[in-house]
């Protein structure tokens, strides 16, 4: 093993996730402890774009592995082109965004290599004895917890999006590309479409804002007015589990313990009481705003920012004046 | 065909998590254990399988855990699998998620299982390790977060629709394969009463780790992470309410948000 950071750069059609982009600021902190340097690693198909955006991060070195057959996301062709980097890299540790892909590929690939892993962690150091440190929260968000590696292996963790902000800085990495050799099996997943969801809106796991709405909106077409909010505040629209489930909005949208966990630098629940499942998914946001008309309702233990009253009325007035500060 | 469904048992999502202390682990005493949501999508995708499909010998449900897990088992027994295998020994508890995912592929490997279910990840941990690592480690493909199953008309292949951000990949696979559920795929039955108690007589092998020839070197080579210092979340500093008619209050808020916490 040398002392180096390996960083997979997580990209679609040549476009970085931004998640990458943040994985390499805890990645150049845990470099300059170890005395190592911070290599990105892009797999996909052409690669251009991807790799100038990640050379103005202050990355030491850029390996890819480009090949028309990585232009989607296979776990398997994935897992062997990472593997091989990391063979030829020697990485002390391994960051991933803990993405859909990230979270899919992390454990496939730690289990190739014989590395030791942690998912979802949101604070990373080396300890004395040079060896990976992690934090990451358990049960819902009640708690976190520690995680310690052992000393004889890779350490492997994917990290939150939205935990850490954007690397800047830097240029002029050494570049090398790698081939991709498949492994006897790749081609046994074969990606037939990805289809676009809830048409040209925000998914609320990519978005730095988030509106969602709760049952309190009582119908699909009341969203409406929640839509208009996230428009204005170039927002995701999210929902809660009753809202989802009564049909207002597709299950794509639900933030909470079966839905996704999100973690924008804002995140304004509207008519969401703040059940334990809907905490669950969104308690990691920077700031939380509640508007309820129940003054009693749990999420507003959570708030930053509260408003008691009808979010038909309060909504609407928040659009317009969003609208006249933005000018 | 024939399937096998991982079910994991985690505390209750409404339990109060209170940590031991000295940090080492939470307190277990008293807390009401369920079966993992995801999972229970997993059992109940792999029994619609078996009553839909001629070519389905079997369901087989799994389990890591103390003697308290069989509890979790016999719901996926109650709700259509056919039999179960318990692997539980102290040696397994200690292991971590890679380290467990070695155990069940050293135990089934060889079993002629083609099509493995699991839910995408543990409410407890929320680790979702366990899936595509077993996966790799039978060198078979894998699906995650799937939230649509169709199967070819000669059972071996299929195409799934798996949820990522704002979008779904529609991939197909051939058998045998591990499919991870995510919320959508299907939503599990209730276990009723009678097949709660005929679930009581359907056959479950126990396996020690003395019965599971090669789990040393097979837990040996991976993983082996350690969790310590548990702590509750940090305390969020209470938060203002804006008081007044909703159109001020709106504004003050639009306001606030600009100027004193800067996010808009």
């Amino acid at each position: 093993m040398t002392n180096d950071i390996l960083v997979f750069a997580e990209q679609r059609n040549d476009k970085l996730h931004p998640a990458a982009l943040q994985i390499v600021t805890p990645a150049k902190e845990l470099a300059a402890r170890t005395g190592g340097k911070v290599v990105a690693c892009l797999i996909g198909g052409a690669l251009n774009a991807a790799v100038e955006a990640i050379d103005k991060t202050g990355v030491g070195a850029i390996v890819t592995v480009s090949a028309p057959a990585l232009a989607n996301y296979s776990a398997l062709r994935y897992r062997t082109a990472l593997a091989a980097v990391i063979g030829k890299v020697q990485p002390r540790v391994v960051l991933l965004p803990a993405t859909f892909m990230g979270r899919d590929l992390g454990p496939r690939v730690a289990a190739k290599v014989g590395a030791a892993l942690a998912t979802d962690v949101v604070a990373l150091s080396i300890n004395a004895e040079g060896t990976l440190d992690i934090t990451r929260p358990v049960y819902n968000g009640k708690a976190s917890c520690h995680v310690g590696f052992p000393k004889d292996r890779p350490a492997v963790a994917s990290v939150r999006p939205n935990t850490f902000p954007a690397a800047t800085g830097g240029g002029g990495a050494t570049r090398e590309a790698l081939a991709y050799t498949p492994a006897p099996g790749d081609d046994r997943i074969d990606v037939k479409e990805v289809a676009k969801a809830g048409g040209e809106v925000k998914d609320v796991t990519e978005a730095d804002i988030i509106v969602s709405g709760g049952r309190a909106l009582k119908s699909e077409e009341n969203f409406k007015i929640v839509y208009e909010l996230a428009k204005e505040l170039d927002a995701a629209v999210g929902a809660s589990r009753a809202a989802c489930d009564a049909g207002y909005q597709p299950h794509s949208r639900q933030v909470g313990l079966t839905g996704k966990t999100v973690t924008p630098r804002l995140y304004i629940a509207c008519g969401i009481s703040g059940a334990i499942q809907h905490l669950a998914g969104m308690r990691g946001s920077k700031v939380i705003v509640a508007i309820n008309s129940d003054k009693e309702a749990p999420i507003f233990k959570l708030a930053d920012y509260g408003i008691v009253g009808d979010l038909f009325k309060v909504l609407p007035a928040m659009t317009a004046e969003v609208r006249r500060l933005k000018g | 065909m024939k399937v096998l469904v991982v079910v994991r048992q985690v505390p209750d999502s409404t339990t109060n998590i209170k940590i031991q202390a000295g940090g080492q682990d939470i307190e277990r005493a008293g807390v009401k254990m369920v079966v993992n949501p995801f999972d229970e999508f997993a059992i109940e995708q792999a029994v619609q399988l078996k009553e839909k499909r001629k070519d389905v010998a079997s369901v087989t449900a799994l389990i890591v855990g103390p003697a308290t897990a069989a509890e979790a088992l016999r719901i996926a027994l109650a709700v259509g699998a056919d039999d179960g295998i318990h692997l539980q020994d102290e040696a397994f508890d200690r292991l971590d998620e890679l380290q467990t995912a070695a155990l069940i592929a050293t135990v089934v490997r060889g079993g002629g299982y083609d099509l493995i279910l699991i839910g995408k990840q543990e409410i407890d941990l929320d680790s979702g390790q366990l899936g595509p690592a077993l996966a790799e480690l039978l060198d078979i493909p894998h699906v995650g977060t799937t939230v649509k199953l169709e199967f070819a008309a000669d059972g071996k292949s299929f195409v799934a629709r798996r949820r990522i951000e704002g979008a779904e990949e529609v991939v197909q696979v051939s058998l045998p394969a591990l499919v991870t559920a995510d919320k959508g795929l299907c939503e599990m039955r209730y276990p009723s009463l009678p097949n709660l108690m005929k679930a009581k007589k359907k056959p479950v092998k126990v396996f020690k780790a003395a019965d599971v020839a090669g789990f040393a070197a097979a837990v040996a080579n991976l993983g082996g992470v350690k969790m310590h210092a548990f702590q509750p979340p940090p305390e969020r500093p209470p938060g203002k309410m804006i008081p007044g008619e909703p159109e001020p209050a709106a504004k003050e808020l639009a306001r606030l948000l600009r100027e004193e916490a800067k996010v808009i």
